[in-house]
């Protein structure tokens, strides 16, 4: 054990996110070392870390986008199975929001995001429909129903992809840097809709570069750094008195500016 | 020339070029998917069929192809697709293995356009379509096959005419296609070679010109915007 994580962050939830001991290879680099994280029903956690610290792969592996070789991770109780239709079931339950939007190219925005609803839940078209309008009303780009993903700004494509994920009912939502391909006047509008997100209980594990983020809409900061969980805390204890090396190191780098 | 139309059933043989172009074209583009599907399966099996069969078939002369279609599987083998009682059964038979024969082969070049139009979308479609809990067949049909078809109309329009151009090839199992009659009129009007000739070369354009044509402006049209 290095500095030790932080037990102390972790609340009275119930667990939703298990994992333990998780270990990864890509070749000869271990990207993900004994990787122990428990999240919580309605937990806001935000992952941090220099570039090429694991946070976005250990993101990836939470859904088995990318598999991994030892220990387990378990999702509200359920382990994850290897690939075939329990685990896309298990996905259905699993919200993710990518770094490049991933909007299906071809299908309008309405299209995407009543897809899901309607062939992995067997909802009836018009139900998805509705339900799909709902949620691009409310994170703002209703009006933009029956466009191409290609004719909105990257923000729009964002708020687009959240609302996707949640028309699903997701028990949790990942978030591997929703914000890192957006021009910056672009950035608030979908922090804006992740914050209010956050507020209604949705259980959220986000990677990001952005620290107000963080500050305002995380219940734990957790520190990464060379495939190790290093540090965690609460946002407040985090960002005035980090405790490791790294992490001061890495603070000292980015809150400069 | 108005001689030769009067004489001679060019008008219907052009019918026959097209009819085996329809059914090989339609075999190719159901086969070619279905090998595609195996060539980007996860199921190594597969895989290895899929590029065991576009390597072997592509790499091998289409009149062979034929001629061992007719002979070794057909007259050798006895492998009968048609009606033996019919009165047109040995043209059937023919028709038959021809077509196979072609839309076989002609698979492994769609099955390659189709991989190459997969090729051009953003590994990021598929993982999308994954997290929201899509299987792996749904994955294929709903996000990347119909992004792969929009991507690959140009090159699947080469192949498509490349198949009609081939289809000439089935004159040597005896099939009445153009060329099968072109070579019979030749032999009785040697003196009209040329006419002969130019009238074969304009038919076949004015099939696939459009074809041509078509495909160039649908896949532009329906061209994914990213």
């Amino acid at each position: 054990m290095n500095t030790g994580p932080e037990q102390s962050a972790v609340t009275s939830r119930a667990p939703l996110v298990v994992l333990d001991k998780v270990n990864k290879h890509f070749g000869d680099l271990h990207v993900l070392k004994d990787i122990d994280l428990t999240v919580g029903e309605g937990e806001v956690v935000v992952l941090i870390g220099p570039s090429g610290s694991g946070k976005s792969t250990l993101c990836r592996t939470i859904n088995r986008l990318e598999t991994f070789e030892s220990g387990s991770i378990t999702i509200d109780g359920k382990p994850l199975p290897e690939e075939g239709k329990e685990l896309a079931r298990l996905r259905s339950d699993v919200g993710m929001v990518f770094q490049s939007f991933n909007l299906f190219a071809h299908k309008t925005i309405l299209e995407n995001v009543t897809l899901g609803p309607i062939k992995v839940r067997g909802m009836k078209k018009a139900e998805a429909e509705q339900r799909a309008k709902e949620l691009l009303d409310r994170v703002g780009v209703g009006h933009q129903a029956g466009k191409y993903p290609a004719q909105l700004s990257g923000g729009q494509q964002q708020r687009v992809a959240i609302a996707r994920s949640l028309a699903m009912d997701p028990k949790v939502m990942l978030f591997d840097e929703p914000t890192s391909a957006l021009d910056p006047e672009m950035i608030n509008e979908v922090l804006d809709v992740m914050t209010r997100l956050a507020k209604t209980g949705m259980t959220m594990i986000v990677v990001t570069h952005e620290m107000g983020f963080a500050r305002k809409a995380a219940d734990r900061v957790v520190f990464m750094a060379d495939g190790q969980l290093v540090e965690q805390a609460t946002p407040e204890e985090f960002f005035t008195n980090p405790r490791s090396e790294r992490a001061k190191d890495f603070l000292g780098k980015i809150l400069t500016h | 020339m108005g001689d030769l139309l009067a004489r001679y059933d060019i008008l219907g043989a052009f019918l026959m070029t097209i009819k085996i172009s329809l059914a090989a074209g339609l075999l190719a583009l159901v086969l070619g998917t279905l090998l595609a599907v195996f060539r980007l399966s996860p199921v190594p099996v597969l895989r290895a069929f899929g590029s065991t069969y576009v390597n072997l078939v592509r790499n091998t002369p289409l009149t062979l192809l034929v001629t061992f279609a007719q002979f070794g599987l057909l007259s050798l083998l006895n492998w009968h697709l048609a009606n033996q009682s019919s009165p047109t059964s040995v043209a059937d038979d023919n028709f038959r293995w021809g077509v196979l024969a072609l839309g076989g082969y002609t698979a492994a070049f769609v099955c390659e356009a189709l991989r190459s139009g997969v090729n051009t979308i953003p590994v990021g479609q598929a993982e999308a379509a994954r997290s929201i809990g899509l299987t792996f067949t749904q994955t294929l049909r709903e996000v990347v096959l119909p992004q792969a078809f929009r991507a690959s109309i140009a090159p699947l329009g080469s192949t498509f005419i490349a198949m009609i151009k081939n289809s000439t090839v089935l004159s040597v199992i005896g099939v009445a296609e153009i060329a099968f009659l072109q070579s019979r009129i030749i032999d009785e009007n040697a003196d009209q070679l040329y006419t002969i000739m130019a009238i074969v070369a304009l038919g076949f354009v004015i099939l696939t010109l459009p074809l041509g044509m078509g495909a160039t402006a649908l896949s532009k049209r329906l061209a994914v915007k990213r």
